[in-house]
């Protein structure tokens, strides 16, 4: 029942929200927002926070699969549920030819290659103006119709994406307490010795590079239809980077950390409208201060502190019940 | 001959590691290599285990030449080691840690574990059981749920040796099992290695602790340089004049005690 217990407590919070606050802005609008980042969080975490591979082209994955859907649905009047197939078909294929070449780098390596993906994608959604609107984006994608059901007011979408993330984090969850999830796990702790362990390294890190741009090629396909029109500026270089702050903001290798960072970083400039033009310099005071006394991260930063606040409030009670047992 | 080494070559620009080496280790044995810091023995290791390639030579294991296979490829070729300088996923507990051992013998699959298949939870538990037994046959049965970040060395080395056996290899290979160990811990792997040894596994150990190697050793190679120096039985070694002058100079009547003993002037 561990297992399902994270699961469990998230769709019990997720469903006491709306009843709390019925019609509430933050609930059906910033909360979705949150969601669908916490989505892509994971899916970034995977390869992060798991496998210790970065990524800072993440958010080229999530605009492929905006953009398929977008292109799909629009020009071609594919049905919306095909084109999100469709579109993760794209983003897998495209994952997986340069999953190989492109992880063979590692560290700062890495990152660089990653990073240059990420804007040659961007620089492509401007440029190919003919199919994807260039620099004005494109617009009237038609809604998600469900068996039947059209997903149309705010709300809806609330529950789509909830139903989504709760399956997203079951699947990651089993995943990683797997033997394939170890395999990701060993190949971050030390692959050399992964290797020796029987385990295919380059195919592993390939797969997992592949599962999480799928992830993200879906959230970016519900997200088009969501909005009914996107633009590039939606999965520029600058989202890539609000991910990876989201993942280590939380707490790499932790679903629930991913979660964590990705309600933060949503939330937080919402909240921070008050400071007007201070904003973002309150924001990044924030997030260093954040960083600099939670280094693990948001969830294990908060699980520490619930530890000494309860130590701090019950230990004398503890400290007697101890006392008594010795006497 | 489960494996049969021949002619084996590896530079290092200009500098030579190992030179046109051969030897042969016969199944079920504990075969030492031993020989001064930088003779090459853990070039000889990394070559074995495919982290490093061959200029020259063919490595036979089984009757297969696994000279350029990747290291995960010799792995599933019933071959696995222990590392020098610890190589552990700090990121896990000491149970996935050996789980992971069992990579080769678990049936499942990304899709299959994702959606927890009743398949994939048979070969959980049953892996699970394999890597519990494992950890009690090395003696590690109170840290099954530690986190192996918080071990001490001693028990990280044993953990990883559980990790090898996890995989049922028929060759393991130990580079210095017994470095930076004390003596009650040392007497542990001595009997350890014993005991790996009567399970029916080959064992392919370099070790600088001569104690050890002497009680625990079927044969032994001496490499000095990259090349050979000698190879034979323990007996054979122990009395090998060449050996005993390369590690002790010629006084023969003590040389041979203190082979037995430890000594070796290289290391000075």
């Amino acid at each position: 029942m561990n297992r399902l217990r994270g699961p469990i407590i998230l769709a019990a919070i997720l469903v006491a929200l709306p009843l709390l606050f019925p019609d509430n802005y933050f609930v059906t609008v910033v909360v979705t927002t949150a969601v669908l980042h916490a989505i892509l969080a994971i899916s970034l975490n995977l390869l992060m926070g798991y496998a210790g591979q970065i990524s800072l082209g993440h958010a080229a994955f999530f605009g492929i699969g905006a953009y398929s859907s977008a292109i799909l649905t629009t020009q071609h009047r594919l049905d919306p549920l095909l084109a999100i197939a469709a579109g993760m078909l794209i983003t897998g294929t495209i994952a997986f030819l340069i999953a190989r070449p492109i992880l063979r780098l590692k560290g700062h390596y890495l990152a660089m290659a990653t990073l240059g993906f990420g804007i040659i994608i961007s620089i492509i959604l401007v440029q190919a103006g003919h199919f994807t609107g260039g620099p004005d984006g494109l617009g009237d994608i038609p809604k998600l119709v469900i068996f039947g059901w059209a997903v149309e007011s705010d709300f809806h979408w609330y529950i789509v994406m909830s139903t989504i993330l709760i399956l997203v984090v079951w699947l990651v969850n089993n995943l990683i307490d797997s033997r394939s999830g170890r395999a990701l796990r060993a190949l971050h702790g030390s692959e050399i010795a992964a290797e020796m362990m029987g385990i295919n390294t380059t195919a592993v890190k390939s797969a997992i590079f592949v599962l999480s741009a799928l992830i993200a090629s879906f959230a970016g396909s519900l997200f088009a239809h969501q909005q009914s029109f996107i633009s590039p500026d939606s999965f520029s270089f600058f989202f890539s980077i609000e991910l990876v702050t989201m993942v280590v903001l939380g707490g790499l290798a932790s679903t629930y950390g991913a979660i964590f960072g990705a309600l933060v970083l949503t939330f937080l400039p919402e909240l921070l409208v008050v400071f007007e033009d201070y904003e973002v310099m309150v924001f990044g005071a924030i997030l260093m201060a954040m960083m600099i006394f939670m280094p693990q991260g948001l969830f294990v930063g908060f699980e520490k502190l619930a530890q000494r606040l309860y130590r701090k409030f019950f230990a004398s009670q503890t400290i007697d019940k101890e006392q008594r047992d010795v006497a | 001959m489960l494996l049969k080494v021949e002619g084996l070559l590896k530079s290092f620009g200009g500098v030579t590691a190992i030179a046109d080496l051969n030897f042969e280790v016969p199944e079920g044995v504990v075969y030492s290599v031993i020989g001064p810091n930088g003779a090459g023995k853990t070039t000889l290791f990394n070559m074995l285990s495919g982290i490093y390639l061959p200029d020259e030579g063919s490595v036979t294991l089984n009757g297969r030449n696994i000279v350029g296979l990747a290291p995960y490829k010799i792995a599933r070729c019933g071959v696995s080691r222990t590392f020098q300088n610890l190589q552990i996923f700090f990121n896990m507990s000491v149970l996935e840690n050996v789980l992971v051992g069992c990579h080769l013998r678990i049936k499942e699959n990304f899709i299959s574990t994702a959606l927890r298949l009743p398949l994939s939870m048979r070969e959980e538990k049953k892996a699970r059981q394999w890597a519990i037994d494992a950890l009690h046959f090395c003696g590690l049965e109170k840290y099954i749920n530690s986190p192996s970040d918080a071990l001490s060395y001693g028990v990280l080395k044993r953990m990883e040796i559980a990790r090898a056996l996890a995989m049922k290899p028929n060759i393991i290979m130990m580079d210095e099992p017994a470095a930076g160990l004390n003596d009650t811990e040392t007497a542990e792997m001595l009997s350890l290695i014993r005991r790996i040894s009567e399970s029916g596994i080959t064992v392919l150990l370099v070790e600088h602790n001569m104690h050890l190697v002497m009680q625990v050793s079927d044969r032994i190679l001496v490499l000095d340089y990259g090349s050979r120096l000698a190879e034979g039985t323990t007996h054979e070694i122990q009395n090998n004049p060449q050996v005993i002058a390369a590690y002790l100079g010629s006084d023969t009547t003590t040389a041979g005690a203190d082979v037995k003993a430890g000594g070796n002037h290289y290391a000075v």
